[in-house]
């Protein structure tokens, strides 16, 4: 059952920070900020981490949790607006397996009393399974319903 | 917020197991019986049947009875889910969006004098 396919999706999340946009900006163009806040699992090991914030320049992080699947992301810089706008291209890798490519723009627009923020990701994400690292990833992500499911089949 | 961490649970005490892995190789080929699953494994059948029930557990498995027969096929939602990495990703992005709220807060300037936590 090695079954390959892309599938595209497109997601847009809007936030209003109070704070302006060159402070929330700076929370995406400082290392330390972005560290901050922007990564996942706090417990998680970061073992490699690059982060060329120009245009032309790459983010390059690998996490994971200890002694399992590493996660790495790879990103290049396209399009810096100061204070407006970011765009990057990154793919998404779970060990050896590359599972997405997306495009992300970040955009910055002033707001009375603050930003607000919207962020959009556009990508294309892989399935496939052809090893056990990847189903177990595979699973983790596929089971969030699975509490419903069960429900369903005790009620049925 | 959806919790992923009991399924998480699930999913890795159900895959943690070779002989686990054996059955959930052997189904990614196609449906099986019951004495199919248990054939190539060195063990009785009800201790097959009792890892089927926490493949079952972990929503990775679903079998049906027909007759005498325990049909044992993958659960495709489960596997194949490239949906399931869209929403994913959704959702880590929607934390992450939070937590940068809360970052602003705490280092909000004139609330704080400290700039890093």
């Amino acid at each position: 059952m090695t079954i390959r396919n892309a599938k595209h999706a497109t997601f847009t999340i809007e936030r209003v920070y109070p704070a302006a946009p060159a402070r929330v900006f700076a929370a995406w163009s400082d290392k330390e900020a972005k560290t901050a806040w922007a990564y996942c699992h706090e417990e998680w090991p970061v073992s490699e981490h690059v982060f060329d914030f120009r245009e032309g320049g790459r983010e390059h992080l690998v996490t994971g949790p200890a002694g399992g699947t590493r996660h790495v992301f790879d990103a290049v810089y396209h399009d810096i607006v100061p204070d407006q706008r970011i765009v990057y291209a990154y793919d998404m890798h779970l060990g050896e397996r590359r599972i997405s490519v997306s495009l992300t723009t970040i955009e910055f627009f002033a707001v009375a009393g603050g930003t607000r923020l919207v962020f959009t990701e556009q990508g294309v994400f892989f399935d496939g399974y052809d090893d056990i690292a990847g189903r177990e990833e595979g699973t983790r992500i596929g089971l969030d319903n699975l509490d419903r499911q069960l429900r369903q089949q005790r009620a049925a | 917020m959806l919790n992923y961490q009991a399924p998480l649970d699930l999913a890795f005490q159900a895959l943690a197991d070779p002989t686990r892995r054996v059955m959930v190789e052997r189904l990614s080929q196609g449906p099986a019986s019951v004495s199919e699953l248990a054939r190539p494994l060195d063990m009785t059948l009800s201790a097959v049947v009792q890892h089927l029930a926490v493949l079952e557990a972990s929503g990775l498995v679903r079998s049906q009875k027909v007759g005498r027969v325990r049909t044992c096929r993958i659960e495709p939602t489960a596997l194949h889910s490239a949906e399931r990495w869209i929403s994913e990703r959704r959702a880590s992005w929607e934390r992450r969006l939070d937590r940068l709220g809360a970052f602003l807060a705490e280092t909000e300037p004139t609330a704080k004098p400290r700039r890093k936590k």
